[in-house]
């Protein structure tokens, strides 16, 4: 990769490899004097600490596999196994167990400062893309990664989330049995889902290699979100990043220590503690924490799609259209606005009846009189899976959602805004994860849900198109220089 | 500067980890295989007698859930309430050594209610409860008194006298009805037990092994890299024993149970008249901590249970504590160790994070 002049190495062994394949010339280039803009901020730390949990995870995986029997027989026991009687195994058990929580700690804050400064934005957008792609990767190897103790948390929780993809029409039931390998969740289940999640952080490496790459052909978005101008403007990144990382990391174990070594079990449920045991449904299905917002956002589509919500969601889609997503609405729409608008309020209603008021008693009588409810466009199971997939499609999609010429937040106040409410809105949706589904939980999983929807397809949009243009600093330079002032 | 920081790094994390991991042997490693092996041919047992409608796809756990408690009904065998009825106030007053029939009896079924919605419930009311346990569980169930355990904090350790104690407390009372199967004799050594008397406390067992050379089953005398003897040969034969139900393995109840230690003390000093008015089911016993305040297991604690063997008084409110060090401590043997090192790598990496932002403010010293 790295062809062209080289300049030779004074070390002898480094020279003898280096002039055969240039990997100290790569790394020196691409880790040593790699121009990086000066003023990073700590939450530029949290690509290199989610890079370091990976390789934890991947290293303590390796041994624990070791220890482990994929059998539906003896796997819980000889998950206690290692931690009772292996040498270290309960700190390679613990470290793993809470790892998974610690990587999902750092990518989200990775993702986050993503948002919040604008890197998905031009030129970062498959970068960005790669980034998302890890993340659905990371999501599914720790689904997997669960169900391996074989506790009842994990047997159950297997069955809730393979069960999601009979909703899938017409293919969905096959579909699940070929996951299970049965008729239920069985040994073959854990035996595949062993194997896959033994496969999928190599998968995941090899992304996060090329996720690295793309990284250093575009090079570092920066909290002004402005490109570095020149040499002022930037540092090497060895000694400045490298040290500033290895402050980061060694704070951000402290914290992973405090859980490994204090409270192992903390972001466990106790469910987790209990053989699998097919004939006794737990009283909760919880997934772990970090899932919580996108099984939220599943439990949120508590209703069939009828024909009157599809009518009125389209009308309302072509408002969206028009006044969001457009800089001005259609000359030849525009003036039927108010009618559009009512239009959708009059067929929404019935809609609205049937999806969220059938229960009540009172509005019973009218609402068995609406036409037409036994047609159900989408059942509710489905739309559960579909929004909880489109909440990261969302997200992958998002730099052409945004088409606002200033990256970083710093810069636009109205998108700061509406990301603090994005924020608030995933973790009320988390908390509403947790509990169990009965009111007024479910309400406030719906409007988190619709808020999380609207800041990506009408917020976002629209402040694209209306949100003033700051005036920019010149320089990452002299943006420095006037914060140190 | 940078070869410094990584001499610093490993020589540390050497200091931190070496005198730890050498003093780290298990006594018999060549035990816990086998054992393993046995644990899983009973797990294995008790998912083939899974009846094969369980089996079939299912569109929600839901509806699983249901179509498995409405088995467990069917299931659930009359005869017994009033049998398990009429010896309560036995039980009650028998300690449960003297009377393990009677004991295996009534706490099956508090087995069988704590499990959340376990199958074989002893009678319809225990099913009832169970069916309710999902509604009423967690989110209603009083949390038990928190209490000022030994081992919480930090730097919290186990006292041994009361492992010991509560050690005791188990042999005698629970161990009439529930198994410890992840726990070996040899990790009595953690109690304060010596070699000698881990081997005498393993010989007072009977332990049947095999096959010999003539393929015979055959009893011997426990051994240290023997695990605690179930009081039942396999599930089957516990649930036979107990009406249907199967009693928990204690092994991990601790950790198998919100806010373990003050749950369990909570529900064995949680007994009590119920309130005026509270509809109490036959059979059953009232508990403040339990879900639902149904409990099929009369109390199983009762002042003098047991006779200790240091001379302390046998109330139930130290029996309880005892027992709750004990099913902790075996909820986590390695619970002291993890503690021990986490301070010194909490020391270690404050110590190393220090430096670290020492270096780092003087390498970036001169940026501006």
């Amino acid at each position: 990769m790295a062809h062209g002049p080289r300049t030779p190495f004074d070390n002898k062994i480094v020279e003898w490899v280096d002039s055969r394949l240039p990997v100290f010339t790569m790394i020196q280039k691409e880790y040593g004097v790699f121009p990086t803009p000066k003023n990073f901020n700590y939450f530029w730390n949290f690509g290199a600490l989610a890079m370091v949990m990976l390789i934890i995870m991947i290293m303590s995986g390796v041994v624990l596999a070791m220890h482990y029997t994929p059998n539906a027989a003896m796997a819980f026991s000889s998950v206690e196994r290692i931690t009772r009687d292996v040498n270290w195994g309960w700190f390679l058990r613990y470290l793993h167990m809470n790892g998974a929580s610690m990587f999902f700690i750092a990518v989200y804050i990775h993702i986050y400062r993503g948002l919040y400064y604008g890197s998905y934005k031009q030129p970062r957008e498959l970068l960005w893309i790669f980034g998302i792609i890890i993340f659905l990767l990371m999501m599914a190897t720790a689904f997997m990664g669960y169900t391996l103790p074989w506790s009842q948390m994990s047997g159950w929780g297997a069955t809730v989330i393979t069960s999601l993809f009979s909703a899938i029409p017409v293919v969905g039931k096959t579909l699940v049995m070929w996951l299970w390998g049965g008729f239920s969740v069985d040994n073959p289940t854990l035996n595949r889902f062993f194997a896959l999640h033994y496969l999928l952080p190599f998968i995941i490496t090899a992304v996060v290699g090329l996720h690295v790459w793309a990284l250093h052909v575009v090079g570092s978005n920066n909290p002004t979100g402005i490109d570095p101008k020149g040499p002022q403007d930037t540092l090497p990144f060895n000694p400045y990043y490298t040290i500033k990382d290895m402050f980061g990391l060694s704070v951000f174990l402290i914290v992973y220590a405090i859980l490994v070594f204090y409270a192992p079990t903390l972001l466990t449920h106790q469910d987790h503690f209990v053989p699998f045991n097919p004939m006794v449904t737990p009283a909760h299905i919880v997934p772990e924490w970090y899932f919580l917002p996108f099984y939220a956002i599943l439990r949120a589509i508590t209703f069939d799609l009828n024909v009157y919500l599809l009518a009125a969601g389209a009308l309302i889609g072509v408002l969206v259209y028009q006044y969001c997503w457009r800089k001005t609405p259609d000359a030849r729409i525009a003036p039927h606005a108010p009618k559009l608008i009512a239009a959708a309020a009059i067929i929404g209603l019935p809609g609205f009846a049937l999806a969220f008021l059938k229960d009540i008693e009172a509005l019973k009588g009218i609402i068995d009189h609406i036409p037409l409810q036994g047609f159900h466009i989408m059942e509710a199971k489905l739309g559960g899976v579909l929004a909880m997939f489109g909440a990261i499609l969302m997200l992958a999609v998002l730099p052409w959602l945004d088409r606002h010429p200033v990256r970083s937040g710093r810069y636009r106040p109205w998108f700061r805004i509406a990301l603090g409410g994005f924020v608030v809105c995933a973790v009320i949706l988390g908390y509403v994860g947790a509990q169990p589904a009965e009111q007024p939980w479910v309400a406030i999983g719906q409007l988190a849900t619709l808020y999380y929807f609207a800041f990506f397809l009408v917020i976002v949009p629209w402040l694209s198109n209306n949100e003033p243009v700051a005036v920019l600093p010149n320089s990452i330079h002299e943006a420095v220089l006037a914060e140190k002032k | 500067m940078k070869h410094t920081l990584l001499l610093t790094l490993s020589v540390s994390a050497l200091l931190a980890f070496a005198p730890a991991h050498a003093a780290d042997t298990p006594a018999t490693a060549g035990a816990a295989p086998a054992s393993a092996t046995v644990e899983g041919t009973q797990d294995a047992g008790s998912a083939a007698d899974a009846p094969t409608a369980a089996k079939l796809p299912a569109s929600s756990p839901e509806d699983n859930a249901n179509t498995k408690t409405t088995e467990g009904n069917a299931e659930a065998k009359g005869g017994e309430t009033k049998d398990t009825e009429a010896k309560d106030a036995e039980a009650k007053r028998a300690p449960a050594a003297e009377a393990p029939a009677d004991a295996s009896a009534t706490s099956a079924a508090e087995a069988t209610v704590e499990g959340g919605a376990e199958g074989d419930a002893t009678n319809v009311a225990a099913a009832h409860v169970a069916e309710e346990a999902p509604a009423a569980d967690a989110h209603h169930v009083p949390q038990a008194p928190k209490m000022d355990w030994s081992w919480n904090g930090p730097f919290g350790t186990f006292d041994r006298p009361s492992l010991q104690r509560g050690f005791q407390v188990y042999k005698q009372v629970c161990a009439a009805c529930h198994s410890m199967n992840r726990v070996y004799f040899r990790n009595l050594a953690a109690l304060g037990y010596n070699e000698d008397e881990i081997k005498s406390i393993a010989g007072e067992y009977q332990i049947t092994d095999g096959p010999n050379d003539e393929g015979e089953m055959f009893e011997r005398p426990g051994r240290p890299s023997d695990h605690f003897k179930s009081p039942f040969a396999n599930d089957q034969a516990a649930r036979s024993a107990n009406g249907g139900a199967l009693p928990p393995d204690l092994s991990l109840i601790v950790r198998a149970r919100a806010d373990g230690s003050n749950y369990v003390h909570g529900l064995l000093t949680g007994y009590g008249e119920p309130p005026a008015g509270f509809a109490l089911n036959p059979g059953m016993h009232y508990n403040k901590y339990f879900a639902g305040h149904q409990i099929a297991m009369p109390t199983p604690l009762v002042e003098g249970s047991v006779t200790y063997d240091d001379g302390t008084t046998a109330t139930v409110e130290q029996m309880s504590r005892d027992v709750t060090a004990f099913l902790t401590w075996a909820s986590e043997p390695v619970m002291e160790k993890r503690k021990q090192t986490g301070l010194k790598v909490m020391l270690f990496l404050l110590v190393f994070s220090g430096l670290m932002y020492a270096t780092k403010k003087r390498v970036w010293r001169n940026v501006n």
